[in-house]
């Protein structure tokens, strides 16, 4: 049995590969697109162009800190909404920060040239049925970005391209270079989709819900890859889904969102069997799990909050059945609740003061 | 649970639904059986291109072209000792059943709500186009009523449904399938695009209005874990057929068709010890070139020669026809591997809460691969009967065509 095959609790070590400070994103809001959270025009309202009428952003992503160490899977779990992807796309540089510092290799992003850190990190998309061009086949997919980094000698191209798919399990490599996207099932786009990322050998993957349009009984293949990539190639892999069951799974460390805020981190396992933050438990308390004996309790109903006008203090105040006074006056800090287990929450500085007040082990107790 | 007992409301017998005529046609849909109870929440479970939704399609005879029903029987009981044909029925039957006495809720909630339309009239159109009789005050109050029942404030009632969230939008279409009290509530996929505390919420009224209502539903996902935790009883399908069916429990703590148990296994658990599952190896079928004999064979471990050459039928596995699987390893000529023939997740009752957790997060392994376990020695797993199927499938027979 291949028993532990995917190293919980890998020693991570060194310094990350990419590590984000502060890290925020607000989106300018158009006056006409409404109070009630509507989304409407700030997506076509680009930078310079005229000012933005009293100030009102969408509150995105808000002073996130992360690091992707090397040889090792940060999982970010959350809802839709809660800023993951905005995140993803802030690491990759396709979007710009409001605030906040990002450092690949210890050195600021703006430092390495856009090419560059295009070649140490790729962005895996998450539906392979749109992030493949329809009328190119996968030779061209998996060229292209050799070319654009001039990594490809005409000589050595079609070695190449076979160790790509060899790397991604597509083999033989002859049966698929020639194929077009449609004549491949989801599975095989992701996987191509994937080589195509790995085309440049990158140091860091972001990963943005890469099995979540697929069929059931082929994701695991490509969760399986993904740590196969991590323990092969040491590559530092974000991997950002809202199934917390499959974050659990593939990651060695889980970064909770909530309303574009870390809620909680911690090693993969520690977040899941011991929630700390009362969001982490509703989450858990809400997903499927066929072995839980009794009715679930869900504890913090509700929708999560708009992000143009976020609620003052802790984000999940409004929802939360612990809520204190001062949770709607002050966000809290991050308290450690465990080895390299951190949680958002003032309940864990409670009982940082009276020991073992709070461990509501909600999700493990079903 | 013990609805199994009660008439069924519906029963589906050898449906096969083809997309096409003559060579080229697919066959979406094959010898598909089924059976609803009042009450019950029966669950059809299946990736895409299984048939699973194409199915529900064709029981309520709302397949568009070039989709045709070639054969099988539809029968709903409305009433005990009353049965319509569906299949058989003219547009007038159907319009009066349809919706009044089975409604459909759609996964994409967007695009079953009109844009133009508030929800307080929609649902008023539901009603006066099935109740002619009622007034428009009377409308707008069950209106108010239907949309208080699913969790929204009647001054929704005015909202357009861009102004709802995604999980407001579902109810309000849960709301509309329930506005004229029908008997089966077909769900596909109703809860699949939402975030997974919405879905709880969700499925926690429809399952307190269930019990207050006591229509039955037929919920389709592919989320099997999710069914095995709502469903009374659950029907697998793979290529168009149905491979298993058995009460939730049992097939989740022992599955007996090799695909069940590499769906269960491609799920990681929330407990235990990690273990790096295996999932099914391959892709599923493209139905226009379907594999032969049993099409899940290329992607079994457990296949024998048998399985290239010869689609199997659904066995029956026990007594009251709860279970069945469409497999031969489960024909009776010989043990069913063990991992086929008692629990593979060898999980204590559900009472047990607190105890450590079995682990049943192993994938699925060739049969080569464990030989600690013949058939006699799989131990018998709580709630399912000791020895399984090995023992008495001497009796194992198709259960097509042998009608009590």
């Amino acid at each position: 049995m291949t028993e532990l095959a995917l190293s919980p609790q890998a020693p991570v070590t060194g310094p990350p590969l990419l590590e984000a400070r502060g890290l925020t994103k607000h989106f300018p809001v158009h006056a006409a697109a409404g109070a009630a959270g509507g989304l409407g025009g700030w997506a076509r309202r680009g930078p310079g162009r005229g000012p933005v009428p009293r100030g009102r952003a969408v509150h995105a992503v808000e002073n996130v800190n992360l690091s992707l160490p090397q040889a090792g899977i940060t999982a970010v779990v959350g809802e839709s909404g809660s800023g993951k992807s905005t995140l993803a796309r802030l690491l990759a540089r396709l979007l710009t920060p409001t605030s906040g510092e990002l450092l690949l290799h210890g050195r600021p992003a703006r430092a390495h040239g856009r090419r560059d850190y295009a070649r140490q990190v790729q962005l895996v998309l998450q539906d392979p049925f749109s992030s493949l061009n329809p009328v190119h086949d996968v030779r061209y997919h998996l060229t292209r970005p050799l070319r654009v980094h001039g990594l490809g000698g005409a000589a050595s191209l079609d070695e190449a391209l076979a160790s790509l798919l060899e790397r991604v399990a597509l083999t033989p490599a002859g049966q698929f270079l020639d194929k077009y996207p449609h004549e491949l099932s989801g599975g095989q786009r992701q996987r191509v989709a994937i080589a195509r990322a790995l085309a440049v050998r990158p140091r860091v993957l972001l990963a943005d819900e890469p099995v979540s349009m697929l069929d059931v009984s082929i994701r695991l293949g490509i969760l399986n890859l993904l740590g196969d990539l991590r323990d092969r190639e040491r590559l530092g892999i974000l991997y950002i889904t809202h199934d917390i069951a499959s974050a659990r799974y593939l990651a060695d460390t889980i970064i909770v969102l909530y309303a574009g805020q870390v809620v909680e981190s911690g090693p993969a396992v520690a977040v899941t069997d011991h929630p700390q933050h009362p969001y982490t438990q509703l989450l858990l308390s809400a997903a499927p799990d066929p072995e839980r004996g009794e009715a679930v309790e869900l504890r913090g109903r509700g929708a999560p909050p708009s992000l143009v006008t976020p609620p003052s203090g802790c984000r999940f105040h409004p929802r939360c059945p612990h809520a204190m006074a001062v949770c709607s006056q002050q966000m809290p800090g991050l308290f450690r609740a465990g080895p390299d287990h951190l949680s958002a929450c003032w309940l864990r500085e409670q009982a940082a003061a009276t020991p073992g007040n709070l461990a509501p082990d909600q999700g493990g107790g079903g | 649970m013990s609805a199994a007992s009660a008439a069924p409301l519906l029963e589906v017998r050898g449906l096969r639904v083809d997309y096409g005529v003559g060579d080229g046609a697919i066959h979406a849909v094959t010898d598909a059986d089924l059976m609803l109870h009042r009450g019950e929440v029966l669950g059809l479970a299946g990736e895409s291109g299984s048939g699973k939704s194409t199915l529900a399609y064709a029981i309520t005879r709302l397949l568009r072209p070039p989709g045709i029903i070639t054969g099988g029987d539809v029968r709903f009981h409305p009433e005990p000792g009353r049965c319509v044909d569906l299949l058989e029925a003219d547009a007038e039957q159907l319009r009066v059943l349809r919706w009044s006495q089975i409604s459909v809720v759609m996964q994409s909630a967007m695009n079953s709500l009109n844009p133009v339309m508030t929800t307080g009239s929609q649902l008023a159109d539901v009603l006066e186009a099935h109740r002619p009789g009622m007034s428009a005050a009377s409308r707008r109050a069950r209106a108010a009523e239907l949309l208080q029942m699913v969790g929204i404030t009647a001054d929704r009632l005015g909202s357009y449904p861009h102004e709802l969230s995604g999980g407001m939008r579902q109810r309000v279409m849960i709301a509309m399938a329930l506005a004229l009290q029908p008997q089966i509530v077909i769900m596909d996929e109703p809860t699949t695009a939402l975030d997974v505390v919405t879905q709880r919420e969700i499925l926690e009224e429809l399952s307190d209005l269930r019990d207050r209502l006591g229509f039955a539903i037929l919920f389709i996902t592919h989320d099997l874990s999710l069914l095995i935790e709502i469903a009374d009883s659950i029907a697998v399908m793979y290529a168009g057929r149905v491979v298993e069916r058995a009460p939730a429990g049992a097939l989740f703590r022992a599955p007996r068709h090799p695909y069940s148990l590499g769906l269960l296994s491609s799920f990681p658990s929330l407990h235990g010890q990690r273990r790096r599952l295996a999932g099914i190896p391959g892709s599923p079928p493209d139905l226009r070139q379907l594999p032969s004999g049993c099409a899940f064979h290329p992607r079994c471990g457990y296949a024998v020669d048998r399985c290239s050459v010869q689609v199997p039928p659904l066995l029956r596995l026990d007594e009251d026809g709860g279970r069945v699987a469409a497999c031969w390893r489960q024909d009776g000529s010989a043990p069913p591997p063990p991992e086929l023939a008692a629990g593979l997740h060898g999980r204590t009752s559900a009472s047990a809460a607190g105890s450590s957790l079995p682990d049943r997060t192993q994938a699925p392994r060739a049969p080569a691969a464990r030989a600690d376990g013949t058939g006699a020695g799989a131990e018998p797993v709580a709630g399912s009967s000791p020895g399984g199927a090995s023992a008495d499938l001497g009796r194992a027979a198709p259960i097509l065509g042998s009608q009590p």
